[in-house]
């Protein structure tokens, strides 16, 4: 079979709430192993987007195909299975889990779900948890939590979470994941470290879709960057063309330098 | 001391089966020492109230749901034996067995459109549904023996071996209890229970990470239907009689409070919760008399002060707390071993 360069090609979707369009016949491509961040200002429909891509909610029209296939639609179980994973803009941690066990739910898929088989406890079950575990204890070494592992994640501080979430993310080794705002409401020193842990993604090969409003880091981590406003795509490119891009500049940097 | 820390690696490494083994051995001997029947029939009652409660434990604490008709599951389990064996000459086991396999289908039934939906259609679902079974068991007078109920129910026997005193009773109820506590410990401990936990505290994350929450939620709805069940007919056996009183909805909501003692999601709290609502109202008169409003209000302060339930409420208050302690000291650094 024929291996598109394209992992992801997104065509005309659309989606409303009520009688408001979030997005509007957006359409776009992210590369195998590129990082590709969606920008734009708040209420333009990144988080949608994503929602739509993990099936949290379905798509009115349009299609997104994921490695040739549509995935529109498609419930967010079923989604995971095929190997997208994602973060959230507000965290989504299990706060009474321990942090080992957070991470260990982004393997649900390699675990299995046979209830007779968990029931009765069966060695089959024993030695894949055992392998399991030490797959996310190495997720956690690689996010530098491996400290924290037994702690329930309730109490981590917000930086520490938000690795978390990531590390979950990426421990199921995922053929695309999507990441929602990773550095909000981190200090410069945080952001930092996450853009270090997206770019040594990328260069382990994890092709990324990054919804982000800190520009500096979008620029510094992005293959290419999609520009929303208002549901629409507004303008891609690369990191280069989209800063000088007018269309751009107006929508969005100009607003933002405005009140920075 | 190699020795030594090879024994403290294995303790470490099977605390959850030695514990199990450490309360089987318990059991064994319990007979010694309590050997009156009126403290071994209590006994027996909270391991019968064990098995059901379990089930109910894992539906409320892992699927976040509520069920307020298990006594209807439970009461169909005894009436399901005691029909089939008093009024057929049906064998003890199969029917037993036949009981749990229909009782859940009907939960099947029951949980499939219900649980679709969000928010508590289940709670006025199962509630329905224990108002009319319980109805059934006071009118049918044909079949289950009307408000008096139906006597006659042999006792269990293995191989000619009949269960027929408290004591003997003592090892069967508390055989299938530890097993049901066996497998509830094997659940929660897989895969599939981690993602129970996430669904619990998280439906659209455990979702979004492959978790098939439509699906757990009702196979255990379905399983803690079949450990009611199985309950019930262990009921029936042990006392030879069923009637309708024990089945009401009340009888639900007592379940459901012994669930809140133990805990939301807490396998071994729901031992305590169990033995501690059963035991009050044999021990202090006060409590048979006002039992309904001492229930109330057991369930009315637990859950505005411990939403998680009683006992891992305050395990959970106790971790959280000495997390923080360790991670201000910076204590967790250097601490990698798992």
């Amino acid at each position: 079979m024929r291996v598109s360069k394209n992992l992801l090609e997104i065509s005309r979707l659309s989606k409303r709430f009520g009688g408001l369009p979030a997005l509007s016949e957006v359409s776009f491509r992210a590369a195998r192993g590129q990082v590709t961040a969606l920008i734009g200002p708040n209420g333009a429909g990144k988080t949608t987007l994503l929602n739509c891509l993990s099936g949290v909610i379905k798509p009115d029209a349009g299609e997104i195909l994921f490695d040739g296939a549509n995935i529109a639609g498609m419930s967010a179980p079923r989604v995971a299975r095929l190997g997208i994973s994602r973060t959230f803009q507000n965290l989504r941690l299990f706060p009474r889990l321990s942090v080992l066990d957070n991470v260990l739910c982004g393997l649900t898929v390699q675990a299995g779900d046979s209830f007779l088989e968990a029931l009765l406890r069966l060695p089959g079950l024993r030695n894949r948890e055992r392998r399991l575990k030490l797959t996310a204890l190495e997720a956690l070494n690689t996010f530098g939590l491996a400290d924290k592992a037994a702690l329930p994640a309730g109490v981590l501080s917000y930086g520490d979470k938000k690795r978390v979430e990531m590390a979950r993310a990426f421990v199921s080794q995922p053929v695309l994941t999507l990441l929602d705002e990773p550095v909000a409401g981190l200090n410069p020193e945080e952001t930092a470290q996450i853009a270090g842990l997206i770019r040594q993604m990328r260069m382990y090969g994890k092709t990324m879709i990054l919804v982000e409003h800190d520009m500096e880091m979008v620029m510094g981590v992005s293959d290419q960057v999609v520009v929303l406003d208002g549901g629409c795509r507004i303008a891609a490119g690369t990191p280069d063309e989209v800063r000088v891009n007018p269309l751009v500049l107006e929508a969005y940097l100009g607003r933002m330098s405005l009140t920075a | 001391m190699r020795g030594w820390e090879r024994a403290k690696f294995f303790v470490i490494r099977h605390r959850t089966g030695l514990a199990v083994w450490v309360l089987a051995i318990i059991l064994l001997l319990t007979p010694l020492v309590v050997n009156n029947p009126y403290n071994l029939g209590i006994l027996n009652l909270i391991g019968l109230y064990v098995i059901v409660v379990l089930g109910l434990n894992l539906f409320i604490g892992y699927a976040g749901q509520i069920s307020l008709g298990h006594a209807a599951f439970f009461g169909l389990g005894a009436y399901g034996s005691a029909v089939l064996t008093a009024g057929y000459n049906f064998p003890a086991w199969p029917a037993m067995g036949l009981t749990a396999a229909v009782l859940a289908l009907v939960a099947l039934a029951l949980g499939v459109p219900t649980l679709r939906l969000s928010g508590h259609y289940l709670a006025m679902a199962t509630l329905g549904f224990n108002y009319v079974v319980h109805g059934v068991f006071v009118q049918w007078d044909a079949v289950t023996g009307g408000p008096a109920g139906l006597s006659g129910v042999p006792p269990l026997s293995i191989l000619g071996f009949a269960f027929n005193s408290d004591i003997k009773f003592h090892y069967l109820v508390w055989t299938c209890a530890l097993a049901a506590l066996t497998l509830c410990l094997n659940l929660v401990r897989s895969g599939v229970g981690r993602g129970l936990a996430a669904l619990a505290q998280d439906e659209v994350a455990a979702a979004t990470l492959g978790v098939n929450v439509q699906r757990d939620k009702v196979q255990v709805f379905v399983l803690s239907a079949v450990f009611a069940s199985v309950a019930g007919s262990l009921y029936a056996h042990y006392f030879g009689y069923v009637n309708p009183d024990g089945f009401s909805i009340f009888k639900s909501l007592d379940l459901v409070i012994m669930v809140v003692v133990g805990g939301m999601g807490s396998i071994w709290g729901t031992l305590f919760g169990v033995a501690l609502i059963t035991i009050l109202p044999h021990f202090l008169e006060f409590f048979e008399t006002y039992m309904d409003i001492i229930h109330g209000l057991i369930l009315v302060v637990i859950l505005l002060f411990l939403p998680q339930g009683f006992v891992s409420g305050l395990v959970d208050y106790f971790r959280m707390r000495v997390a923080k302690r360790r991670l201000k000291l910076g204590a967790v650094k250097g601490n990698t071993s798992l």
